[in-house]
């Protein structure tokens, strides 16, 4: 089974979270970068797992310029046999959707995973477009996936529980958690990840259909109410009279 | 011009059905709902309540994104609509993309108020921050946070009527849909009450079940607690977990790791009960108790129920 996961950078769910030039840009200053979670230990790892159970390749698809490779690496090491990274921007989500599209119309996989989404701009939207684009099944949010011949079995969450499903592949799936365990990756990952092959390819010429014009941070919280943890009469009566919650 | 409002119907017309009406009512026009699912027609009659002048429903489309995406298509090519609103929920997640794709209309998840000329504020950074996204498309679909705007009723009940959308056959077939009995699902819930690892094993989630069910609250946890199978998978919040906006958050033996708090910032409210005065959840907390939990959840479950015996 050939397998495509998109793989999306994101700064380190730690990263303190500033803008610069008047609020229209993210302040990189001293910001790490790591594979965004979701792409990282569910669709990657589900990906290696299945490749390991049924034979096969995965490769990794980043849309980004040279200074995403380090994290490209990453992904390499964790196992996935080759990276493509298409040398854009990704300004939108339609623009790095359709450029990932482009890329797998041309090489025709069976499977294509996305994360969830990025937890930098957690729109949820390359893997649906990217499923418009090739013409083929979507399903979103998987917290389990197995395949067997041309059918994909999927365990979806929706409101309130789970839903099992099948659909037929090609498909695009994004993952959510339960999909698989986080993989550390050991020294001898980390070594043939250096000598894996990173193609780079130009991209096509596409259109993005929105801007981020420029961000806001919430404004601060006011300072935390002490309440006696003897008098819980006192904070329900907050909760109903102050807040107004309850 | 008309604004296109999709609401899938199949478990009822619930709150996020009226906040999308209500929000695009706001845009100016002239409101239309296209519907899917198999609630009654008087309450999708109901939307009219909150600025529809019509609801189209085709009750043979079901969950298929595929589907659902030629529906809200061929829907926006019969009423001539530019914009079409989503509830930003799972079905959105999956069709919304879909249709900015088919329609070439310039997409906006995760809204959190009116849109400013063809500027809409979003969330972005888990929470952390706002972003402000301008659409440089004529076609326009928005899809909103659910609990960012309250619905505004006051109109009076609209016509319905039956929607042949032809579209398609499902791409998937569903073999089963499990949902736990009588439990309020997370990321609908108003009150919310999580424990963490200071809770110290699932033996003792008693007292958090016990405040929840005096509340009318769902049930939470933090993401070690879901690791370790205390508590099940789908109560975990956070960066990695569910994120939820209720409007009230209680967090009792909860450091307050920014991947957690990543998941529940958005809360109008916030209560922590922590034994450590340090814990760094304070600093995101309207309400603290520096306190064991222990004796804190009990007290404050027989203050809730004094408080309703008396109102
Ligand atoms: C990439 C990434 C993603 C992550 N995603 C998530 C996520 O989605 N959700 C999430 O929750 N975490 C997530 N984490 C983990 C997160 O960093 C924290 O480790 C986790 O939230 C800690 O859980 P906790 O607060 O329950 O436990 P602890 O950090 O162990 O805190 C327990 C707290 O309980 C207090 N306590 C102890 N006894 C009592 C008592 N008797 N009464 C009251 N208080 C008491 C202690 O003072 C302490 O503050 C993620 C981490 C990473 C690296
Ligand atoms: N620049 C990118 N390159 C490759 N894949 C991406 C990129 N951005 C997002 N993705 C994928 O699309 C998923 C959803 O992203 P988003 O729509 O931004 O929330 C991510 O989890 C990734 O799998």
């Amino acid at each position: 089974m050939k397998l495509l996961v998109c793989i999306s950078k994101s700064p380190d769910t730690t990263s303190k979270i500033s803008f610069t030039e008047g609020n229209s840009k993210f302040d990189e200053n001293g910001v790490q970068y790591i594979v965004n979670p979701y792409d990282e230990w569910y669709a990657l790892v589900r990906a290696l797992e299945l490749k390991e159970a049924g034979g096969g390749t995965v490769t990794i698809c980043t849309v980004g310029s040279v200074a995403d490779d380090s994290v490209i690496r990453k992904a390499l090491a964790i196992g996935a046999d080759a990276a493509v990274r298409i040398d854009a921007e990704p300004t939108d989500a339609y623009y790095t959707a359709m450029q990932i599209a482009e890329y797998a119309k041309a090489n025709e996989f069976d499977l294509v995973l996305t994360g969830k989404e990025t937890i930098n701009y957690n729109g949820s939207q390359v893997g649906g477009m990217l499923a418009e684009a090739l013409d083929v099944p979507f399903i979103s949010l998987a917290s389990k996936l197995d395949v067997n011949g041309s059918t994909a079995t999927v365990e979806t969450e929706i409101a309130g529980g789970v839903q099992v499903c099948e659909v037929s592949i090609p498909a695009v799936i994004s993952c959510a958690k339960g999909m698989a365990e986080q993989r550390i990756p050991n020294m001898r990952g980390i070594m043939a990840a250096r000598t894996k092959p990173l193609t780079v390819v130009a991209p096509a010429d596409i259109q993005a259909l929105t801007s981020f014009e420029n961000y806001d941070l919430p404004p601060a919280k006011a300072a935390c109410k002490m309440i006696d943890p003897e008098n819980m009469d006192e904070l329900v009566s907050l909760l109903h009279n102050e807040a107004k919650v309850i | 011009m008309s604004t296109l409002v999709y609401i899938n119907s199949s478990n009822g017309i619930g709150k996020a059905a009226l906040e999308v009406v209500s929000y695009a009512k706001k845009l100016g026009n002239d409101v239309v709902v296209v519907a899917n699912g198999n609630a009654d027609e008087a309450s999708l009659a109901s939307l009219g309540e909150y600025g529809a002048s019509k609801v189209m429903v085709d009750r043979s489309v079901e969950g298929d994104s595929q589907q659902v995406t030629r529906m809200i298509a061929s829907a926006a090519e019969a009423t001539g609509a530019s914009t079409v609103i989503f509830s930003h929920d799972l079905t959105a997640k999956s069709v919304a993309p879909r249709l900015s794709v088919r329609m070439k209309a310039g997409l906006v998840s995760g809204a959190v108020a009116v849109p400013e000329g063809n500027t809409v504020k979003v969330n972005v950074f888990s929470g952390k921050a706002f972003g402000h996204v301008k659409i440089n498309t004529d076609k326009k679909i928005i899809s909103l946070l659910p609990n960012s705007i309250q619905p505004e009723g006051g109109g009076s009940a609209c016509s319905v009527e039956d929607f042949a959308s032809n579209a398609g056959d499902s791409s998937i077939k569903v073999l089963e849909t499990k949902k736990p009995e009588g439990e309020i699902p997370l990321p609908e819930a108003e009150l919310v009450v999580s424990a963490g690892r200071g809770l110290k094993g699932p033996e003792n989630w008693g007292m958090v079940e016990e405040l929840a069910s005096e509340l009318g609250a769902a049930t939470a946890c933090s993401r070690p607690v879901a690791d370790i199978g205390w508590r099940p998978h789908h109560e975990h919040v956070g960066q990695t977990g569910v994120a939820i906006r209720p409007n009230l958050y209680i967090a009792a033996g909860i450091s307050g790791a920014i991947q957690h708090l990543a998941g529940v910032n958005g809360s109008k409210v916030i209560v922590v009960v922590n034994t450590d005065a340090e814990a760094p959840f304070f600093k995101a907390a309207d309400y603290g108790i520096v306190g064991d939990a222990f004796e804190v959840l009990p007290r404050l479950t027989e203050a809730v129920k004094k408080f309703k015996s008396s109102n």
